[in-house]
């Protein structure tokens, strides 16, 4: 089968700093691969690559088949792909219902709508603060709320970046059923993940990228065996792996 | 439709609302009955420029973007329409031709301009530079063109001492010409503002407005939610302008005469007061806010031009350190608070 999301030679550099460097990915159609890296490995700039908020100083992507890698984020993004950000990023001054209108309304038609709101707000458990504005939320409920718009798109790949951070033991695994859930029913996702029990939990595949590069790649018993990875986790003490 | 009126892209929405809306267009329209002439004439001025601050409204307040530029686009609908009237003459429609060329004019203006800045990632600060340089230039232009070189056909644009010699609205009406003047073209201003702010409501409360205030709150997210937020900008450029187009051309047809001050610096400013006090982020405050304006404005100009341009200065400065979503928008929210603690 071909690979939804092929990514070759890709580099990103910052003045000298190579944050993405020369890196080869194939992300699976149905497969649920998780990013992981201690903090600065290039994760999100990898993502923000994908979707085009960022421009690549070398290399390729294809998505589905096309290639991708000069086409504005809108295209990308109505080709099948959508992204929740590490740092949350919802329209904070609207109220919860817009937001989820304003992701719906592009593929949901206008009688449908209310209904399609009213089921999403209910599986974001966000029913009761339909009203509030997006920023009065917390921190965990602005991140399920952007899961949520980028769900609503319902893309053919859901890239989620670290999409537990902020919430409770209880909600990060409900996160992970969710996820699992989605790729069951054909969507495929990626994942930046620290918390290594969440990857556990989820992941059919693991790359992980150090200092821009790929280091590693394989099953999550595979990567939690290996001995080299440990190494570079523990080799920043700021990473928070699962010890 | 009535629905479709309504939504959370602006204030008052309820039942009372509209049936004091339509009093009030009731009151607008038995006016010219009760008052004599001269004030009539007066109001009509009023309207016309309501056009441009709905205009800057929806570009500032629903968009993010602040133009200082619609003074541009009033000189290129003033001016276009002088220039293009005493061209074609104003019978059998030639007038209302004048008046749909010169706001295209100002439109097709709006779509090179906002195409260069939207397109060129010209964002922030930049935006409302580019804009009021453009202003600036026109009017330093349209200011040294006193010569009789300086002629478009048979229209004489004169400089300084403005142009004049166009005349007013014709409206072809079975075979006869109705010359839109004093109640006639109050009416016509009327029912134009009416449609223009239903127009907009509509348009705020569709799914473009929807997509329209989450570019204001965060693009990148907005682009992210598949919309392309560029073109988005654009056609709210484009339409913004174009309503100051139309203030300038209606300006020029009920005053026969324009001048480059009503493009240049002072009159650039005032949009942006009108708007800023009144409360940008609502049509219906930017409306009532900037007749209200205009109406103090002139009355206490009747008694010294400098005092009311100095209570503009201290108006503006009051709104930003008291009210600063604006004193109408204030307003409106207290009017509807009232009424959900009385219905509720
Ligand atoms: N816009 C930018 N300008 C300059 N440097 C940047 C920019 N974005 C990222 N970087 C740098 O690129 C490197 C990779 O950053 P990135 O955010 O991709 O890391 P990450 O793996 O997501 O880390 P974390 O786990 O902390 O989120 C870092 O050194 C970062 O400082
Ligand atoms: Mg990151």
């Amino acid at each position: 089968m071909a690979a939804l999301l092929e990514i070759r030679a890709l580099s990103r550099t910052f003045g000298g700093l190579f944050a993405v460097s020369d890196v080869d990915l194939d992300v699976n159609p149905g497969e649920i691969h998780c990013l992981i890296g201690p903090n600065g490995a290039g994760k999100s700039t990898l993502f923000k690559l994908v979707m085009g908020t960022y421009t690549p100083t070398h290399g390729s992507i294809r998505f589905d088949g096309e290639d991708i890698t000069q086409m504005t984020p809108f295209r990308r993004v109505n080709l099948g792909m959508s992204i929740k950000m590490q740092a949350p990023s919802v329209f904070r001054a609207l109220p919860v219902w817009q937001n989820v209108h304003i992701a719906l309304q592009r593929r949901v038609p206008r009688r449908l709508l209310a209904a399609e709101e009213g089921r999403l707000l209910d599986l974001l458990g966000l029913t009761a603060e339909a009203a509030r504005p997006a920023g009065e939320l917390s921190h965990g409920q602005q991140q399920w709320l952007e899961i949520g718009m980028a769900l609503a798109l319902q893309p053919k790949l859901l890239l989620l970046d670290e999409p537990t951070a902020g919430l409770s033991p209880e909600e990060t695994f409900r996160t992970g059923e969710l996820v699992k859930r989605l790729a069951q029913a054909g969507m495929t996702v990626m994942v930046v993940e620290h918390d290594m029990d969440f990857v556990r939990q989820i992941a059919t595949r693991v790359t992980v990228l150090h200092l821009g590069k790929i280091f590693a790649e394989g099953s999550v018993e595979a990567i939690v065996a290996d001995p080299a990875v440990a190494e570079i986790y523990l080799g920043t003490p700021h990473a928070n792996a699962d010890s | 439709m009535f629905q479709r009126l309504n939504g959370p892209q602006t204030l008052g929405n309820g039942r009372g609302f509209w049936i004091g809306a339509l009093a009030v267009f009731a009151v607008a329209v038995a006016f010219p009955a009760v008052a004599d002439p001269y004030d009539v004439g007066n109001f009509a001025y009023f309207l016309i420029w309501i056009f441009m601050a709905l205009g800057l409204c929806l570009m500032w307040g629903y968009g993010g973007m602040l133009s200082f530029g619609q003074t541009f686009f009033f000189g290129l609908g003033g001016y276009g329409y002088g220039v293009i009237e005493i061209n074609i003459g104003a019978a059998h429609g030639g007038s209302l031709a004048a008046l749909v060329l010169a706001v295209s004019v100002a439109a097709l203006a709006a779509a090179i301009l906002g195409y260069f800045m939207i397109y060129g990632r010209i964002g922030g600060v930049f935006f409302g530079i580019v804009t009021l340089s453009t202003t600036l230039a026109l009017a330093a232009f349209v200011g040294q063109t006193a010569g009789p070189e300086w002629t478009v056909g048979t229209a004489r644009l004169n400089g300084f001492n403005g142009m004049q010699g166009m005349s007013s609205l014709q409206l072809p009406w079975f075979g006869r010409d109705i010359d839109l003047e004093e109640s006639a073209l109050y009416y016509f201003l009327l029912v134009l503002l009416a449609a223009t702010y239903v127009g907009l409501r509509l348009l705020v409360n569709s799914r473009f407005g929807n997509v329209l205030v989450a570019i204001r709150e965060d693009p990148q997210r907005a682009e992210l939610l598949g919309y392309d937020v560029r073109r988005y900008q654009l056609v709210t450029f484009v339409i913004g302008s174009l309503l100051a187009g139309l203030s300038g051309a209606l300006y020029t047809a009920w005053g026969q005469f324009i001048t480059p001050s009503s493009i240049g610096l002072p009159a650039a400013a005032m949009p942006i007061v009108w708007v800023a006090f009144a409360g940008r982020s609502d049509l219906t405050a930017t409306f009532v806010g900037t007749f209200v304006l205009l109406f103090a404005f002139q009355t206490i100009t009747i008694y010294s031009e400098q005092s009311a341009l100095v209570l503009m200065g201290l108006l503006l400065v009051a709104t930003v350190l008291f009210a600063p979503r604006g004193l109408m928008v204030g307003v409106g929210q207290s009017l509807a608070r009232y009424s959900a603690r009385r219905g509720g």
